[in-house]
């Protein structure tokens, strides 16, 4: 039982750590322009991809040693996920965003399922072709799922530790919360644009009067979580072994509540919900007796989890962005 | 320096100035007198660029600045001190003035100023890591105050620095913008405290409901009679 517990905790904080990385996005931007970004789930699902063809153009590579992988392909396997995440979500913010700034709240939530629905099709429609030329060959389409590529020294591996079973993909996702959380931290805290970020969402007319450039500091909050998408998108990918075009949709939405959980606006809210979500879902199906415990029934839990904080604790666990009065 | 043509700005469909025409020459301290709604801290926010004219001109050292995003307008030279101070209230004096200086590269100026505005204001520099919030009105609006200092403004707008303040501390701070203007700050200052404001002014310009009425030196109002009677409590 305790080595079953123990076991649960570790599945549960790895995937809590999952979320807590998508979670970032969406109480970022939402920090500054109080939008929910619907369409994060896929910058989370663009970044996977862009890691899987940065694989595909380094020649696909199976045999490279545990050293050169870790140290030279998963990183560059990440940047190029990065790369395709905050590209897409800095093009979404400038067409489908910016237009709607000054518009009812309503309109730009709209613009944002649009765009979802929008990415999910791209890529499954246009994944491995060159629109309007054809096909590139010996390239997967995305129809399906498509296989993501191993990692030698992580794909598959495990590490035994007293009775209980680590992945080395949990263990990569841990990591990379880690330290995406010392760097957002020291983005926020000591950095030029991060103190503007920090200021503009607390109080936009002051930030203009202060010289701020309010659209270059919303620019930066997308570009900011679009990068842990990526990163996400690759811990995804190396946890479940596949991608597919949906997978942004119901990680998009448990990231969503996670950051509702940990109360939205709130940058360390978003890790504590994410971690606390994933612990929930991984306990729940372990602990509660008979069908209602089966993994058909974790999602449920989830949500069951944001509807009694949203009744009872609506500001989320760590408070929401505080209002000030002015 | 500055100078306002006409301008008409709106909130919606109502006019909230109508039509105004002021300038500011350089080195000069210019009031804005006038009422709650009569119009002063529209005109600020509308020079600032946080609002747009529904018509007229803004002038600024002969180039028109009207229509240019808020940001443009601090490089320019123009801060503002804000109604209700606005500071960051979580964070520290330091990460306001910070703040301040954002349009600035500078770090050697950035930090020389700091010290200036800490020497001006021993309390913030004694407790400079403190969160603003913690501070009393009178403290926060030193701080407000240096805060706009810190971009090195040519033009210095300041709306209702005496607001909530004691006599005495808002002396302290009148004293202050007559440091600044004998630094060669020009001010433009918005009050409705006509007194201490029309003392210091060189010019003042009174606003009712949306224009200006009249307008003479601060001299010249203080012994006005219509000002007399509607501002400093005379029968």
């Amino acid at each position: 039982m305790v080595e079953l517990f123990f076991q649960q905790l570790i599945n549960g904080l790895s995937l809590g750590a999952l979320y807590a990385l998508i979670a970032v996005g969406y109480t970022v931007v939402y920090g500054i322009v109080q939008l929910i970004n619907f369409a994060h789930g896929e910058i989370f699902m663009i970044g996977a991809f862009g890691a899987f063809v940065t694989w595909m153009l380094l020649g696909r590579p199976t045999d490279w040693s545990v050293a050169t992988s870790l140290l030279v392909l998963l990183p560059l396997m990440i940047i190029g996920g990065m790369v395709a995440s905050v590209a897409t979500a800095v093009a979404t913010e400038r067409f489908a965003y910016r237009p709607l700034r000054n518009a009812p709240r309503l309109a730009p939530l709209i613009s944002a399922i649009g765009v979802s629905v929008f990415l999910q099709e791209f890529v499954r429609l246009f994944f491995g072709t060159i629109p309007f030329v054809g096909r590139i060959p010996g390239w997967p389409d995305a129809k399906s799922a498509v296989p993501f590529p191993s990692i030698p020294g992580i794909s598959g591996q495990t590490i035994q530790l007293g009775g209980v079973l680590i992945q080395m993909p949990a263990i990569f996702t841990l990591g990379a919360l880690a330290v995406s959380t010392v760097f957002l931290w020291y983005f926020v805290n000591r950095t030029k644009t991060g103190r503007a970020m920090v200021a503009t969402s607390q109080d936009p007319d002051t930030a203009r009067l202060m010289g701020i450039n309010v659209d270059r500091v919303i620019v930066a909050a997308f570009a900011v979580g679009a990068a842990l998408a990526a990163v996400a998108g690759v811990a995804h990918g190396l946890r479940y072994g596949n991608i597919d075009f949906r997978m942004g949709f119901l990680a998009g939405l448990k990231a969503f509540t996670a950051a509702v959980l940990g109360g939205i606006g709130n940058i360390n809210g978003a890790v504590v919900g994410g971690l606390v979500l994933g612990l929930a879902e991984a306990m729940a199906t372990t602990f509660i007796p008979g069908q209602f415990g089966s993994s058909a029934w974790k999602d449920v839990w989830a949500f069951v989890l944001l509807i009694l904080v949203l009744v009872f604790r609506p500001q989320g666990l760590l408070g929401a962005k505080v209002v000030d009065r002015a | 320096m500055l100078e306002i043509k006409k301008m008409v700005v709106a909130y919606g469909r109502v006019n909230a100035v109508k039509g105004i025409d002021f300038t500011v020459e350089k080195g000069q301290i210019v009031s804005l007198l006038g009422t709650n709604g009569a119009g002063k801290s529209t005109t600020l926010r509308a020079i600032s660029g946080l609002l747009k004219l529904v018509s007229g001109e803004i002038w600024f050292e002969g180039e028109r600045i009207d229509g240019q995003p808020a940001h443009k307008i601090v490089e320019r030279g123009i801060a503002q001190s804000p109604e209700g101070r606005r500071l960051f209230r979580q964070m520290s004096v330091e990460d306001n003035l910070k703040l301040g200086a954002y349009s600035r590269k500078d770090a050697g100026g950035i930090k020389s100023d700091m010290d200036r505005v800490y020497d001006l204001f021993p309390v913030l520099g004694e407790r400079r890591t403190e969160a603003a919030g913690l501070f009393s009105g009178g403290e926060q609006q030193m701080l407000a105050i240096g805060r706009a200092m810190m971009s090195r403004p040519k033009l210095l707008m300041l709306d209702e620095p005496s607001m909530g303040l004691s006599p005495i501390m808002t002396q302290t701070i009148m004293k202050t913008i007559q440091d600044l203007q004998a630094d060669g700050v020009t001010i433009l200052l918005v009050e409705q405290n006509a007194q201490a404001a029309l003392s210091l002014a060189d010019r003042g310009y009174v606003l009712e409901v949306g224009q200006i009425m009249f307008s003479d030196t601060g001299k010249a109002l203080l012994g006005d009679d219509r000002v007399r009677k509607a501002y400093l409590g005379a029968d």
